[in-house]
Formats: C-alpha cells, structure tokens, sequence
C-alpha cells in the first residue's frame, strides 16, 4: 500500500530578539534580530504534548516533509514524516527549523546586517550547536509549548537533540539521536577542514564577501563531493556505481569517466545552487566545537526524566557505531532509560535518511509508549 | 500475557523477582520475561541482546533494550546498580563466564541464573547408549549449530559457586511444566537459581 504525503505545505518565519532582547551566542557576542524558518505538521493538541522536533542535518532545511507548491520532489525526511508514517502527522505535530548560521531562511552569515544594509558574511558571529539551540528554544516557547514530546535528528540533527538534553532536561520527554556523536573525532574534524580550505582555496571566495558577486562554487562543490564520499560505505558505492564508465570507453582527458565521479560532480553542482558557501563553514566549525563527553550530556550526579533511543548502523565510518555506544555508557551509568540499536545497513552515513523501515519500526513504537505513557502493559497483549 | 501461559522457567523467575525491582535481563531475546516482569511484578527492566531482530520486537513490546554483546558493557555500571541481574539460558553462550557473573554479581544485588542441565538423563542416556552429543529440549541444538559454548551440569554449578564463595539462595528445577524435587542433576532439564555474593 502506498503511504499518503502530507500535500502542499509552506515555511513559515518568526522573528525575534528585537533591539533590547538580543540572543546570548556562546562566543559573547549577541545576534539582533534573529528570524528562524520553519515548518510544522499536524495539529498540536490541546494539552499541547504531541510536539515533536526535528533536527536536520548539516545540508538540510526547515522543510522535512511534504511538497512546495511547484516542487516534484518532497522535504528531505518525507519517508518518516507524513500520516500513518514513524512522526505520525494525524497523531503528532511535528516542527522541523532551519538552524541559525544556515542559508535556508534563518538568520546566517548571508542575512543582511542591519547595522550595514549588506550580507553580514564573516562578520556574521560565530555559532555552536548551543546557539543553534537557544534559538529554538525561543521557537519553541512562541508556540506555546512547554515540554516537548521528542527531539530526533540525524548527524548534526543528532547533536542538536543531544544538546536539548543538556541544556533544557526538562522540556523534553524524549530524545532520538541518530547516527551521531557526542563529540567529532579529529579523523571527523579533519575532513570538515578539507571541506573549508576548499571553499577558501577559491580565488571567488574573497575572504567571504563574494555576495553580489560570483560565488565560490567550485571550492562549495568539491566540498560537497568530499563530504559525499563519507556518507557512503566502500560497498554501497561499489553497489552503486562499481567501476562502470559513464560513455563505451576513456575520454583519457580527465572528464568525468566513471559513473561514480559523474555522480559526485552532479551532487556537487547541484548543492552550490542551494547553499551558501559561509554557511558551509560556519555549520561545520558548529560541528567541530560541539563536545558533550565527560559528563556534560547530563551533570554528574543528576538524573534526568528523559527517555533515549539512540540508533547507529554498522556500515557509517564517518560517525561509526562506537560513538553512538559512548552516548550510551553516560545514559548506562546514568541510570537513564536507553534503547540502543545498531542497524544492520550497508548504506554508511546516508542509512539514517535511507533504513525507513527499521528506523520507522523503532521510532514508532519507542514514540507511542512514551506518547501513551511509560505503562509497557497498557492495552498490550503478546 | 496471563501467567499461566507464562514459559515455566520465567514463571519461576517472575514469582522469585520483588515487586518495583530494578532488573537487567542480560540475553533477553524478544522481552517475554522482561514483559512479563513488567506486568507482573510492576519492574523496572533494561534488556541486553545481540540480535537486531530481536530488539525490534522489544522495542514494539515498550520495553528498553541495549543491542550488544553481554560480555561488554556490564563494566559501565556502578555497584548494585539493580535490584535483579538475570542470566536466564544465556550463561551457557557467553564466552567469558567468570567476568560476567563477577561483574554481575556486582552490579546486581541479586543474580538470577537459568540454564540446561548437561546432566539430565535422556541426554547421559543419549550419550550413554548411542554415543552421540545430547539433543534434549532444553538442548535442541546439534553439535554443529549449537550457540552454547559450555555445557554445565547442575552439579557443576553448585561446586562453582562453592568454590567461588557465592550464596546460593532459591533454587528450582523444572522438567517442562513439572518442578522436579529429588535427584535434580538427573531428572531436571532446567535448573534455576537465585545467587549473591
């Protein structure tokens, strides 16, 4: 059976932090003001505890689910979000904001400055996945909502998840981190800063202020292709593409021979034509800086009343299984109530927007009982 | 589930658990015992497994679960961290029984072990009369598929916690549904027992 989509839906923006209440960033300085894009599906109930948050990842946006009016192809986490699927739109009312420091209608470093009347570009401030926070926290009390039901994300949207725990225990009930960690490897930290010097080794790069100007394309596109590279496994790029040539024979003049460089060079075209070069670097310093080992997941001697489902899967080298287990030793030692599962993938990085059904199997059930309550008999016979 | 249609040996464990407890069911497959404990005796249960497929089923009962390995991981855990450490049928297949049970025995209060009787008569009879490595009920497996890594009497367990110096508190020893009294090591499959250090 075909599942139903959710339909036309549309972004919407809030402004806040006017002149005399700025956001607070880590780095001291402050942002004024602050406009967040964002998308919500379903209904909030009246007691208003169906609301779960999603995190996307570092090249996702505000629009998760459903179609643009015009668009042929639906939000990045379609397969999860809609009626009847894992974020179950009939039943939840699930909210989904492009972060600060992004390029996809939140505030970063391609805003205009109000201070100067141009894009803010390096001048924009520094951010960390605190700030990103912080600033959905101001989302989140302009709807009217209290306590979350769930935060879930993959990647980067794991870490935001992670951070809500550390930062407001008490407004969520629930947290999913997907493929993520607690903090970035320097094997990790060091394929960011590949991505960085390429967008800096573009001569059309200018020390960020190319707006208006021609953007540093090729530098965001090689970048981009690196980055695809980690989100896949040796084998599901051999399933892919194996070493099949994209013409009968070799152009022997460094054109795009094989199936696999076509397909990094498409997806490293295509990114440029929706992403800002400065977001690139100001996201994935984000992701770098992010550190919540040693106990400040959740404070030494503190118990929080928050339930996890932490999930890995086996083939993702970029943020392998280990790091997702470390998570799970503070909730362990903790005492916290856990579910972990490492899912049987070949796909690497990319399983967690690819394994739909395990991921909606174990999303589903895990969301209902802490939905309905934490009774595991409720209304349950085996 | 009602009780009474509760597998024998997770009867046995439901009624020996406390009420409110705090369990860890190491090997907990697909969380019937756990549920059970849950419903019955209103426990606070944390599985461990291997299986992927099983922790879906878990997951799909309400039930929490930590997919992994029982040999690692039981090191993070501080001292009495859980009223009940369950070993049920798992002891035989992990491969390093003296760290677990010591481990065990430290983050539980109690520890709740359940394990086939090598010794039980059809199987000395199989082994006696054809020559051949048991194939009981409570040991289904041939030689060459079986996941056990060691095979125990009932005997052999009550010289280990001797010599251990672990206490040994209730026990029971079942044949199917019937609870065997006199000469267990010979007419139980299943012997159950409830240790502390």
């Amino acid at each position: 059976m075909k599942q139903k989509d959710l339909g036309i839906v549309k972004t919407e923006y809030f402004a806040f932090a006017e002149s005399g209440h700025e956001l607070k960033l880590d780095s001291g300085e402050s942002l004024c003001p602050v406009t967040i894009a964002y998308e919500t599906y379903g209904l909030l109930n009246k007691d208003k505890t169906n609301a779960i948050l999603v995190e996307h990842a570092l090249s996702g946006d505000a629009h998760a689910a459903g179609f643009h009016e015009g668009d042929k192809d639906p939000g990045w986490w379609n397969d999860l979000i809609g009626p009847s699927k894992a974020l179950d739109s009939e039943k939840y009312f699930v909210i989904c904001s492009n972060v600060i420091g992004g390029c996809r209608g939140s505030a970063g470093p391609s805003s205009i400055d109000p201070k100067t009347g141009s894009p803010y570009a390096l001048s924009f401030p520094v951010i960390t996945i605190a700030d990103m926070v912080r600033a959905q926290k101001r989302l989140i009390d302009h709807l009217g909502i209290k306590k979350l039901l769930c935060v879930i994300g993959g990647s980067l949207g794991g870490m935001q998840a992670l951070q809500w725990v550390a930062a407001y225990p008490n407004h969520i009930q629930c947290a999913i981190p997907i493929a993520t960690a607690l903090k970035h490897s320097p094997q990790q930290i060091a394929f960011d800063e590949v991505g960085r010097q390429a967008v800096m080794a573009d001569p059309a790069w200018n020390n960020g202020n190319y707006y208006g100007g021609k953007n540093p394309e090729r530098g965001l596109a090689v970048a981009r292709m690196i980055g695809h590279i980690t989100y896949m496994s040796d084998k599901s790029m051999e399933e892919k593409f194996s070493r099949r040539l994209k013409e009968k024979s070799h152009s022997n003049k460094f054109s795009a021979d094989f199936e696999v460089e076509g397909y990094l060079r498409y997806r490293g075209d295509n990114f440029v034509k929706r992403f800002d070069a400065n977001s690139y670097l100001y996201i994935t310093k984000a992701m770098d800086y992010f550190d919540l080992s040693c106990d400040k997941l959740i404070a030494k001697d503190r118990h929080i009343d928050v339930r996890f489902l932490v999930i890995a899967f086996k083939s993702d080298w970029l943020y392998p299984p280990y790091q997702s287990q470390e998570i799970v030793r503070q909730l362990k030692v903790k005492g916290q109530d856990a579910t972990y599962c490492q899912i049987d993938s070949t796909y690497g990085h990319d399983a967690f927007l690819l394994e739909v059904e395990q991921e909606t199997h174990l999303v589903k059930h895990f969301l209902d009982k802490t939905f309905c309550g934490y009774d595991v008999t409720r209304g349950y016979e085996i | 589930m009602r009780s009474d249609t509760l597998r024998p040996d997770h009867k046995v464990i439901v009624d020996i658990v406390e009420p409110g407890s705090r369990v860890l069911d190491l090997g907990c497959g697909n969380g019937e015992l756990m549920f059970a404990l849950a419903r019955g005796k209103k426990a606070k249960v944390q599985g461990v497994e291997l299986d992927e497929s099983a922790i879906h089923k878990c997951v799909a009962k309400g039930l929490s679960v930590f997919h992994g390995d029982i040999d690692s991981g039981l090191s993070d855990y501080q001292d009495k961290s859980f009223d009940y450490v369950i070993l049920n049928q798992s002891l035989q297949q992990i491969r390093r029984v003296d760290t677990v049970l010591t481990d065990a025995l430290r983050v539980g209060k109690k520890v709740i072990v359940g394990f086939p009787n090598f010794a039980y008569l059809s199987a000395r009879l199989r082994l006696f009369f054809k020559g051949k490595a048991p194939v009981t009920p409570s040991l289904p497996y041939t030689w060459h598929s079986t996941p056990n890594l060691h095979f125990l009497s009932i005997s052999d367990f009550l010289e280990y916690c001797r010599k251990n110096k672990i206490n040994i508190g209730q026990r029971a020893f079942l044949n199917g549904n019937r609870r065997i009294n006199i000469f267990p090591n010979l007419l139980a499959n299943i012997g159950i027992f409830l240790i502390s250090k």
